[in-house]
């Protein structure tokens, strides 16, 4: 089973500060993969890398055995993603959103209206594709994104914390989806949550990244044993320490808070 | 889209209609006539700008991700942004060009109507890159309050929107000639009311150059855009 992500020796420096420090990490294809770490850790940073977002100041990626940096259009046809915040048009209906994917990432029209179609029944929202966004739950939102996320098959699906702030039935669904979306078409999962349980649950291999570093990988059970402990939780204190993280508020929550306290739109 | 005409049209009546008798008895004839495309302008580049604005916004917590992750090139993004952004801003141009009409501004010449619009237009194009320019630079949304009250508010009052421009201490006049949006204005005025300072032409080319100049700038900006 080849390795669908290769990070080695990843490096990002803000200025003097690195944020990823020599981060090395692999993913076998095929496998749902938990990217856990406290805040401040660098997990947003590298997803960012990953995605073609963010330039590295060095080491190396390879994401289906290409450079993101280098051959980023390419890198971007073979992923999909969930950001942690929406990024669906609240203007627009679920299926125009829909539509304007496949056209953003050059679905064949035929393919795009079945694919959309099949998608929207998979999510449970084929009796919405006609409504407005901005009249949808978050919950609903989330499983419009992971809809449409996949809509142009790609191999790798990213999700940053999938689950935040939902009700435990869409947290149900929505990792049910996902592991059954696993099984059935192949696409490897790559993940990051600070649910600790449901990361026990779903993830085949879980990678722990603390100060810019992988500290360890395994499965959930092996962490737990290594840790001699009972819970996947257990062990990730365990190995990242009880202290509080306190940071300055990064400038995303700050304007996460503004919006909160003054909805823009 | 109406909260945003409430400024034009409140500009226009109080100014137009306060400052009227004043300007007429200074033999400068009918100051609606002066005003209307100044407040047109007006309309135009306040639009503009804050669509060019809301990418800081749409960066972090809207769609334009999704755009950022997408295999499209940046400048494709970027030109369809801008010409989104430019198209609403000239329909807000044109709607107080009809509220103007209503309340007493009469256009000088058919004809002209149709290089009147292309001014509007090449107005809007501007002041869309502007805004995505600026935007792609800034990470906050606090900045936007400083580009609004020491950017985009001298442009327009010092832009001869309001005042002529000819009988300006030569210090200001200065600062109005390094205005592009003087030139927007100028042109307005040329093709609506027939009274051009700067002469049509020169309000031409140096609006396209400008525009042209503000888009490449634009583009590269929003090119190097990390989210």
């Amino acid at each position: 089973m080849s390795n669908i992500i290769e990070v080695k020796n990843l490096v990002k420096k803000f200025g003097d500060f690195a944020a990823v420090d020599g981060a090395s990490f692999s993913v076998q294809q095929g496998k749902i993969f938990g990217f856990l770490g406290p805040n401040g850790a660098g997990k947003t940073t590298i997803i960012r890398i990953l995605t073609t977002l963010l330039k590295r100041t060095g080491g190396e990626v390879l994401i289906d055995g290409k450079d993101p940096q280098i051959e980023a259009n390419a890198v971007r046809h073979s992923f999909g993603i969930v950001f942690q915040d929406a990024s669906l048009d609240d203007e627009l209906t679920a299926k125009e959103n829909m539509d304007f994917h496949g056209i953003l990432f050059k679905v064949p029209k035929k393919i795009r209206r079945e694919r959309t179609d099949q998608l929207l029944k998979y999510v449970e929202l084929w009796d919405r594709k006609d409504d407005l966004v901005k009249n949808f739950s978050g919950g609903m939102k989330r499983r419009l994104e992971i809809a449409r996320g996949i809509l142009h098959h790609p191999k790798i699906f990213f999700l940053d914390e999938p689950t935040l702030g939902l009700d435990p039935q869409t947290r149900n669904h929505i990792w049910n989806y996902i592991k059954n979306l696993n099984k059935l078409e192949g696409i490897t999962v790559f993940f990051t949550t600070h649910y600790m349980d449901e990361a026990s649950r779903v993830a085949d291999e879980i990678a722990i990244i603390d100060n810019g570093k992988i500290i360890k990988q395994g499965g959930p059970e092996e962490l737990k044993k290594i840790t001699m402990t009972n819970s996947l939780e257990d062990a990730f204190l365990s190995l990242t320490g009880k202290t509080l993280r306190d940071e300055d508020a990064s400038l995303s929550e700050r304007m996460r808070d503004r919006f909160r306290r003054r909805p823009h739109r | 889209m109406i909260g945003s005409l409430g400024q034009p049209i409140l500009f226009l009546i109080a100014l137009g209609f306060g400052f009227g008798p004043i300007y007429q008895k200074a033999g400068g004839g009918s100051y609606i006539q002066f005003l209307a495309p100044g407040i047109i302008a007006m309309s135009i580049i306040f639009t503009a700008i804050f669509s060019g604005i809301e990418i800081i916004w749409d960066r972090k917590f809207g769609f334009l991700k999704e755009t950022l992750v997408a295999p499209v090139p940046r400048l494709e993004i970027m030109i369809g942004r801008t010409l989104g952004g430019a198209t609403v801003a000239t329909i807000q141009g044109l709607i107080v060009f009809c509220l103007a009409m209503i309340v007493g501004f009469r256009p000088v010449s058919l004809i002209l109507l149709m290089p009147a619009f292309l001014f509007v237009f090449f107005i809007a194009l501007l002041f869309t890159a502007l805004g995505t320019a600026i935007a792609s630079v800034l990470e906050d949304m606090q900045g936007f309050q400083l580009i609004m009250n020491f950017l985009v508010m001298p442009l327009f009052f010092l832009s001869g929107a309001l005042f002529p421009l000819s009988s300006l201490p030569a210090g200001i006049k200065i600062i109005s000639y390094l205005d592009p949006l003087s030139y927007g204005v100028d042109g307005l005025r040329g093709t609506l009311v027939n009274g051009t300072h700067f002469g049509l032409g020169v309000d031409f080319l140096i609006l396209g150059i400008l525009t042209l100049l503000l888009l490449a700038l634009g583009s590269f900006l929003f090119s190097r855009i990390e989210a």
